[in-house]
């Protein structure tokens, strides 16, 4: 082994090895932080925030449900981009990555689909319509277990990467369409709470619930993602030295 | 506060099977994948810590 006091340098992350003995240490801290985040989160979003004018008690589904959305999309788009770095320069770590985060992405769509359902029929009087945002984040829903589907079919680790990664772009162009869609089109979802460009439509309060769920599912997601990604290394890597060393 | 008792906050306005059917849904989900990249990972390890001692 080499020196672990040296300071981290991001681009031997793409070694195996390296990625193996990084992600262990990291993946405990990301549990630490899920934790303490999600515990402030549903305290200021439950104990703090004031009930709704209009939605009464059930518009606190949105502190889990934003949350969802965004990682539903975040990650595929991170994803894509692993699978695409894989694919273009042959980088096998990249591609691991990649296949590591698919079944994240796929549980917070749901996720976003359950509790959105859960909040539409006392809202809406529904707990479904095909509208467009609705429509295309159940898509990416079904790219997510697409991309599962394909890449575990195939034997060959490097063909798996490239069928993973042509899907996996191909289907990054459904992310605009959800983050637009209402926008776009009239649908029955609502707008956007919080944009870039303008103040929020939200009390300080929500956001800061939602925001605090929004990093712990951020850290969630590391913790799990880096924790798949260690097998998956595993996995692949099994015959070689330095996986034999660490049993040694 | 927002809870006068522990009723009140379980009933949520009358929201509560909504409420509490996402917050515990996304618990349960959230559980069940970490402990399956849990599992997963100590599998492989106990895989490649049997290959090494069978196979040399």
């Amino acid at each position: 082994m080499t020196d672990r006091s040296a300071p981290i340098r991001w681009t031997q992350l793409a070694a195996p090895s390296r990625f193996y003995a990084f992600a262990g240490g990291v993946v405990p801290w990301a549990w630490a932080v899920c934790l303490l985040l999600a515990a402030a989160g549903l305290y200021v979003g439950f104990a703090i925030a004031p009930t709704d004018f209009q939605q009464g008690e059930a518009y606190r589904i949105i502190f889990i449900h934003v949350p969802a959305a965004w990682m539903s999309m975040l990650l595929y788009l991170v994803m894509a981009f692993w699978a695409a770095w894989g694919w273009m320069l042959n980088a096998r770590m990249a591609s691991m990555y990649a296949r590591a985060l698919a079944p994240t992405g796929a549980m917070f769509t749901f996720i976003a689909l359950w509790t959105g359902a859960l909040w539409g029929k006392p809202t809406w009087g529904t707990w479904w319509v095909w509208d467009a945002r609705l429509t295309s984040e159940f898509i990416l829903l079904m790219l997510y277990l697409g991309y599962i589907a394909l890449t575990e079919a195939i034997d060959d680790p490097r063909r798996a990467a490239n069928a993973g990664a042509l899907l996996a772009l191909v289907g990054a162009v459904n992310i605009p369409i959800i983050y637009f869609s209402v926008r776009w089109w009239n649908t029955l979802h609502q707008g956007s709470t919080i944009s870039m460009t303008a103040a929020p439509k939200m009390a300080h309060t929500m956001l800061t619930a939602m925001l605090l769920l929004t990093f712990s599912f951020w850290a969630y997601s590391f913790a799990v993602a880096f924790t798949r990604a260690r097998a998956i290394v595993l996995e692949q890597e099994s015959d070689t030295e330095w996986v034999k060393a660490l049993r040694r | 506060m927002n809870w006068s008792s522990l009723d009140a906050f379980l009933h949520m306005g009358g929201y509560g099977l909504y409420v509490w059917g996402s917050y515990g849904v996304t618990l349960a989900v959230m559980l069940a994948e970490a402990l399956m990249v849990r599992h997963r990972l100590r599998a492989t390890r106990h895989a490649v810590a049997d290959e090494l001692e069978g196979g040399v």
